[in-house]
């Protein structure tokens, strides 16, 4: 049996024929589209590492089958910078020291895009805390996360002040 | 990616050893271009699922293994009726770290999680549920999972080859002068390392070589080990483990589901990946075993020390040994003149524990550092003046000197950004703005400084760039970044004009990623090699007479800025890539095989030291508990990059405050399964559950540790963080609590 699906995967439109209807977005992603930079941690929507944005928003990619995603636009790690300029969250991470071990990194960067963007964070730092807290660190990075998520929320404002005048 | 092209990438700020350089993988771990083992899919890859044992002890009598392979893409199933051979007893240690594994050598179950099986198939989906369909049943003998059905036994050795007992002095004496003895039982729960990137490999074969994508914390060993495993020599097998998501002691001994997935690569003659599922990482990849500890004070009127005495009963799995080595907490630290440290074994029916992130001394500091806050309380001393009382100048028992112990500086430091000096002395004196309980609680944290055998190789170029090689692990340490600060500040050159090579089994062996001693390690390697690579540069440029440093002879040069200069007239250089170009020498190579002087090392005791500070607050009404700040000073001897140190520390008090408040493992002693085995159940900290954090860097400079001076920073922030914590609870509601973690429980009725 097989299943055609269109997604727009990182901007890119995709037609997908997909050869089973158990494939989740997250196994759909890592190992049929080549899209690795999204996680497997738990695979069962408990640590966060497989965020995304479907239409722009934070979901566990591992808890969505692919089949229910007809016509949806997909943002994964990949799609964030453009060419070599790295998306403001993507260097406040490295500026912030906000991973270690890098894994769980692609997810927390992602739902602090879908935060910023969200419009929920702030600049309170202890609601950033509370906000992220769907994604699990084991390194135990979160000073540094926390920091990066505030520190890129200012750079965004200022941004959009700049634009908006 | 080739295996001799493991990318490496720009994009830092900063300049050199000693500085805050941001990650050298940085921008790949943003981007979602730094490839770990499961992000590999070859051309042809089958996909390799594990069916487990949902019983604790007995036998597999019945999988349907028709069942399984008659669903759809089913490749083949491995049950032990058909399991190819392999050329080493998995029931045979290999040493150094091998433990015994279960690799389908029978229809024995000996703990919950145990692989029974594996299916193969062409795709993840099919292998998932066809390994459902085994449905497996058993002939279940009773589960032996708790303190009261285990078998006890007196162990050969703790940790890896360690001595089960240690006694220095006349303990017996120590406590009949005593003028107050202080004595209380403690408990650590089963807790597993849950790195974020589950147990993977992807295995190819090509003839009699294959070529392993997974995380690895120890190559060149795992390299021998499958080795014999299969009948090949070392060198047929190629480990690629460029990125690890996370290892904590957990990637460093091969284990059953992995030998598996590489044996059905060559018996299929495809590529095959198997990732772990969360839930089976609790179980045949390691974790901390459980311990039960009793420690027992003698304590002069002065408050000194008269005798220390630490027993722990520390869990193991039924079939093989590592024990937490949790009582030798006590030799390093406090000073007796008598020290008595032993330890029993428990026999369970769980997975072999393993080493986990400060592998007995964060059991074991946890409770020794309560018992001397105990003994504090006993004596009418604050806690800190108590440990000055009884801070040790030279090693107890033994009497050697430190290689270097700014444990002094590391308490003032610490205690002074964290005000305490303004602590109450007794319990339950102080409320925060919510009217909760505050409280205040210390410990002091240790680590020791294990050395590795490693090499590297350094390439200088013609071109003034160079190259640096060794076969090292980064799995969040920072070893990318700080590895390749001490090869740039050996050969004299930046560090964005060095290229690193690491990750990758066929580079130098870089030695084992544990015990916090890879920088150290792989380190020294990297610095003698450059130093190597820079005498040979030396040598062409001495002996050319068109060179501005011919015949400097004995006076010797400096390098620096990709310059040699000699010594006598800074002046006098020449540019590296000129006295290549002019010796038409494309490159010159420097290579060293380092390890640590061993009359030196015996001749010093080498740790790395520091103080935790910490404070909570309890909710007297819900007993609710918060960890509400954590104040760590730490000396660990010559800082190489003062960011991804800071880092580690504030992991490692993450850790310690897991440990305190957060992790356990939970068994139904009825059937032997644990009842937490995933994230949601078996608590980690998340972000909100995380205090303010503070660590600082207290300078120590060791003359003796190795040549680079620089000592581990991994481990040693889970040490007293876990007591600090618990003392701060009693500090503020006057309760005790010896068995971790604590819970709301403890404080009904506060």
């Amino acid at each position: 049996m097989t299943l055609s699906i269109s997604l727009t995967v990182n901007g890119q439109p995709r037609a997908i024929a997909l050869d089973d209807p158990r494939v989740t977005l997250l196994d759909l992603l890592r190992e049929r589209l080549h899209l690795s930079g999204t996680k497997k941690g738990c695979d069962r929507g408990q640590c966060g590492a497989c965020t995304v944005l479907v239409d722009g928003r934070r979901i566990n990619a591992c808890l969505s089958l692919a089949a229910t995603l007809d016509g949806a636009s997909v943002t994964t790690i990949e799609g964030l910078a453009e060419g070599e300029a790295l998306h403001p969250v993507q260097a406040a991470f490295i500026a912030c020291d906000g991973f270690q071990c890098g894994y769980c990194t692609p997810g927390q960067i992602m739902s602090a895009v879908g935060l910023i963007s969200e419009g929920h964070a702030g600049d309170d730092a202890e609601r950033v805390r509370e906000l992220m807290s769907g994604n699990l660190c084991r390194c135990g990075a979160y000073k540094g996360i926390t920091e990066a998520v505030l520190q890129a929320q200012r750079e965004m404002t200022a941004e959009t002040g700049r634009d908006a005048a | 990616m080739s295996p001799d092209a493991i990318p490496m990438s720009t994009g830092r700020y900063g300049s050199n050893a000693g500085q805050p350089l941001t990650r050298r993988d940085g921008v790949l771990k943003v981007t979602g271009r730094a490839t770990y083992a499961a992000d590999n899919t070859p051309d042809g890859l089958l996909y390799a699922v594990t069916a487990v044992s949902t019983i604790a002890r007995g036998r597999v009598a019945f999988l349907d293994v028709a069942a399984a392979e008659a669903h759809p893409g089913v490749v083949a199933v491995m049950t032990p009726a058909n399991r190819p051979p392999l050329f080493h007893d998995p029931e045979e240690k290999m040493p150094p770290f091998g433990f015994r594994v279960e690799v389908l050598q029978d229809d024995g179950v000996r703990y919950v999680n145990q692989p029974i099986a594996l299916v193969v198939a062409e795709t993840l989906e099919a292998a998932t549920e066809a390994a459902v369909l085994l449905a497996p049943r058993y002939a279940a003998e009773p589960a032996r999972t708790d303190r009261a059905s285990g078998e006890r036994y007196a162990p050969p050795a703790v940790g890896v080859g360690g001595s089960p007992r240690t006694a220095h002095g006349d303990l017996d004496a120590g406590f009949a002068r005593a003028a107050r003895i202080v004595a209380a039982e403690y408990e650590t729960p089963a807790q597993y390392h849950n790195a974020m990137e589950p147990h993977a490999v992807v295995a190819a074969w090509d003839g009699d070589k294959v070529t392993i994508d997974m995380p690895n914390q120890a190559m060149a060993l795992s390299c021998a080990a499958y080795g014999a495993y299969f009948g090949i020599p070392a060198e047929n097998v190629v480990i690629r483990s460029p990125f690890l998501g996370g290892g904590f002691g957990s990637k460093a001994i091969l284990n059953g589901p992995q030998l598996l997935a590489i044996l059905a690569a060559r018996q299929l003659g495809r590529p095959v990946k198997l990732a772990l599922s969360r839930a089976q990482m609790y179980g045949p990849v390691g974790h901390r075993g459980q311990t039960w500890q009793s420690l027992r004070l003698g304590v002069d009127e002065d408050g000194r020390l008269t005798a220390l005495h630490h027993h722990s009963l520390s869990a193991t799995s039924s079939f093989d040994d590592f024990l937490e080595p949790a009582a030798n907490a006590a030799l390093p630290l406090y000073a007796s003149p008598a020290i008595l440290v032993e330890h029993e074994g428990l026999r369970l029916d769980t997975g072999t524990p393993g080493p986990m992130r400060a592998p007995g001394e964060a059991s074991g500091s946890a409770a020794l550092e309560i018992a001397i806050d105990e003994a504090a309380e006993a004596c009418g001393m604050d806690p800190l003046v108590f440990r000055l009382a009884n801070y040790a100048e030279t090693e107890p028992g033994s009497g050697r000197p430190f290689s270097s112990k700014a444990l002094r500086e590391c308490y003032a430091e610490g205690a002074k950004r964290f005000g305490w000096s303004k602590r109450p002395l007794q319990p339950r004196q102080m409320r925060d703005k919510n009217g909760f309980l505050l409280g205040w609680g210390m410990g002091t944290a240790v680590f020791p400084c294990p050395h590795f055998p490693a090499s590297a190789r350094a390439t200088l170029r013609a071109d003034g760039s160079a190259l640096i090689e060794t076969a090292g692990a980064d799995m969040g340490q920072g070893a990318w970044t700080a590895l390749a600060q001490i090869g740039a500040e050996a050969l004299g050159l930046d560090p964005d004009q060095v290229e690193f090579h690491s990750g990758l089994s066929t580079l130098p062996d870089g030695g084992v990623a544990g015990g916090s001693g890879h920088t150290a390690s792989a380190g020294l390697a990297l610095h003698e090699a450059g130093i190597d690579a820079i005498a040979r540069l030396t040598e062409l440029a001495l002996n050319d007479p068109a060179s501005p440093l011919y015949g400097a002879g004995n006076i010797g040069v400096t390098a620096r800025n990709g310059r040699l200069h000699r010594r006598d007239d800074e002046a006098r250089s020449e540019a590296y890539a000129d006295i290549l170009t002019r010796a038409g020498a494309r490159e010159v190579v420097g290579t060293a095989k380092s390890a640590r002087d061993p009359a030196v090392a015996a001749a010093h005791a080498m740790y790395s030291h520091g103080a935790v500070f910490a404070e909570v607050t309890i909710d007297p009404d819900l007993g609710q508990i918060r960890a509400t700040r954590l104040v760590g000073a730490f000396a660990a001897g010559r800082i190489i990059n003062p960011l991804t140190v800071r880092s580690q520390y504030y992991g490692g008090m993450i850790w310690g405050a897991s440990f305190a408040l957060h992790e356990e493992a939970v068994t139904d002693h009825r059937t032997g399964r644990i009842m937490n085995a995933d994230l949601a159940e078996y608590h980690v900290p998340v972000n909100a559950d995380v205090p303010s954090l503070e660590a600082i860097l207290v300078p120590e400079d060791d003359a003796y540790v190795n040549p680079i001076g620089v000592k581990g920073v991994g481990e040693i922030g889970v040490t007293g963080t876990v007591g600090a914590i618990a003392n701060a609870i009693w500090h503020a509601t006057g309760v005790r609590v010896r068995r971790f973690p604590v819970r709301i429980e403890d404080f009904l009725a506060v």
